[in-house]
């Protein structure tokens, strides 16, 4: 069962894996944008673990919530709208929980996904971080719908999270700095998708940590 | 990476900190959230005019900021947009009572950061409106792609709007005048070098001794296509051509309704120059061109202009929108009427533009 230390986990350990990765995805980033992405989400990340740990004890959307508004105040460019929504959307959907079932988080899922469609307008294919997060939320579902566990439902997910990321490398890309590029953005993986497989893989190892 | 700078992290914060020490007399600079603002501000009866965008294009945004020209501008990390907490507490800052006005440069970042800080400004009862700059026309179409970027017309939408907002226009006003300027502009830009964040710490793309990258942005990412190194007069031709040929551009934009308010999208298209036009010549330094350079570049574009019948009535030349030390230029052509000109020659007195006064 999913609670609010596994949530903070969860983003203790995204934080982690972003600074890990911050050369790695500055590097995808230089490739078809601007060479920014790694270095503005590891701020960001940082930026949330400082201001959750006065609400680390609260309900989930709190947490949520107070992540979402660190990544809109800290990250910049397209990413920190972006994540940011995903996590105010996914507390509005999740109030007052201290726990989530297994509807509930795919309902996190669902609102966030929601959340980035709403502010950044792109669709599957346009090479961006949809194209993780929708199949790897299509995963999750049919992973329950199946009857299988969470930490297997996870693992469903972070799998499709990881062919959706690759996916994206033969994509022309139709939104974001990366369009520029027109067939020349071809060939590259992007970089907010691999930004959000990262995170996908980290609930996953969360979840395993605490169990 | 060879730079004058203490820590690649502390570039802004201590870039701003010595702008605002040498330019005392004209702006402030407020940090946490940053922005740098009028020092006289608020000037009540008259809209604020608000842009940013990330930092290393300098002197836009921060060096417009002063009477005839923005009243605050808010840097964001280095090629990176600021945050929607940096303009809300900007436009609470510089608010007169007449509204806000935020130019806004067409990058998905921007435009999602500016939208927000809009939407909690009006939230907070103040009144805002965006206006997006979308003049390159190295993207060819907005179909498939973001649309185009927001390049050298930033720089002559700020300062005319400026000068409007100092002469009382209100702000509908402004935003038609902004819109105006917009569709109205046309820019194109080449690189012969790329440039160095200097949190990555290496060039952002790798270019030949002998190659040149057309279609950039101002970010140092990689442009529309790569070309062999030309001299001067074909390069300066390759790009006005680009501009004076580009046809007729659509796009689709969010705006503020403030009737309906709600976000609406407005349909717009920028009419091609035709011969007969006045226009602004406007050549830029990406930063590391040298100003003998440019000269040389703008004595082809006077040429390719006359030859095309378009009467050049204004001009500006030097480095004005920058993309760190890259070395290259872009050139802007704005299409002139009367009010424009006027606009233009109205008094403005800045850190990076300043004449009349």
């Amino acid at each position: 069962m999913i609670n609010n230390r596994t949530i903070v986990a969860w983003l203790k350990l995204a934080a982690r894996s972003m600074e890990e990765n911050k050369g790695y995805l500055t590097d995808l980033d230089a490739a078809i944008g601007d060479a920014d992405h790694g270095i503005n989400m590891e701020r960001g990340f940082k930026k949330a673990l400082t201001l959750i740990s006065p609400v680390e004890d609260r309900d989930i959307d709190a947490i949520l919530k107070t992540t979402g508004m660190a990544l809109i105040g800290s990250v910049g460019g397209a990413a920190g709208p972006l994540y940011g929504t995903f996590f105010l959307d996914a507390a509005k959907a999740l109030s007052h929980l201290n726990e989530l079932s297994n509807t509930d988080l795919v309902l996190l899922f669902e609102s966030g996904l929601k959340g980035i469609q709403r502010v950044g307008k792109a669709k599957p294919g346009d090479k961006t971080m949809i194209d993780t997060l929708q199949p790897a939320l299509e995963a999750l579902r049919s992973a329950f719908a199946y009857g299988t566990d969470l930490i297997e439902a996870l693992r469903w997910m972070v799998q499709a999270a990881k062919e959706g990321m690759e996916s994206t490398i033969p994509m022309v890309a139709k939104k974001g700095r990366a369009s520029y590029l027109g067939e020349r953005s071809a060939g590259h993986q992007d970089p907010g998708a691999t930004s959000t497989y990262l995170l996908i893989q980290c609930l996953l190892d969360a979840v395993e940590s605490q169990s | 990476m060879k730079k004058l700078i203490n820590h690649p992290e502390d570039v802004v914060r201590e870039s701003l900190e010595g702008f605002s020490l040498a330019y005392a007399d004209l702006v402030k600079v407020h940090f946490d959230p940053t922005f740098v603002y009028r020092a006289d501000a608020p000037v009540s009866g008259k809209v604020a005019l608000i842009s940013g965008g990330g930092s290393g294009h300098e002197p836009m945004h921060t060096g417009y900021v002063g009477r005839g020209m923005l009243s605050a501008a808010c840097p964001g990390a280095i090629f990176t947009s600021p945050t929607p907490d940096q303009m809300l507490e900007a436009a609470r800052t510089v608010d007169g009572g007449q509204g806000v006005l935020f130019i806004v440069k067409n990058y998905s970042g921007d435009v999602m950061n500016f939208s927000m800080a809009a939407d909690l400004a009006r939230s907070e009862g103040l009144r805002a409106l965006n206006i997006l700059i979308d003049d390159d026309v190295a993207v060819k179409n907005s179909l498939y792609t973001q649309g185009r970027r927001g390049v050298g017309a930033t720089v002559l939408a700020e300062k005319i709007c400026g000068a409007a907002a100092e002469r009382g226009y209100d702000l509908p006003r402004l935003a038609d005048l902004c819109r105006r300027v917009n569709l109205n502009a046309r820019s194109m830009g080449v690189a012969l070098t790329s440039c160095t964040v200097p949190a990555v710490g290496h060039p952002t793309f790798d270019l030949a001794e002998d190659q040149i990258e057309l279609g950039i942005g101002i970010h140092g990412e990689p442009g529309q296509r790569r070309a062999q190194l030309k001299p001067a007069d074909e390069i300066a031709e390759f790009l006005t051509l680009s501009i004076i040929e580009d046809g007729p551009y659509q796009r689709t934009v969010s705006e503020w309704n403030e009737e309906k308010e709600e976000w609406q999208d407005l349909a717009l298209e920028s009419p091609p120059l035709k011969y007969g036009d006045s226009v602004l010549a406007f050549v830029n330094s990406m930063g590391g061109t040298p100003a003998i350079e440019l000269p040389i570049l703008y004595r082809k574009l006077a040429q390719v202009c006359e030859k095309k019948g378009l009467r050049i009535a204004r001009t500006l030349m030097g480095p004005y929108i920058t993309s760190l030390e890259m070395a290259g230029c872009s050139i802007t052509l704005l299409k002139l009427d009367e009010e424009l000109a006027s606009l233009w020659d109205d008094p403005v007195k800045t850190p990076g533009l300043r004449w009349g006064i």
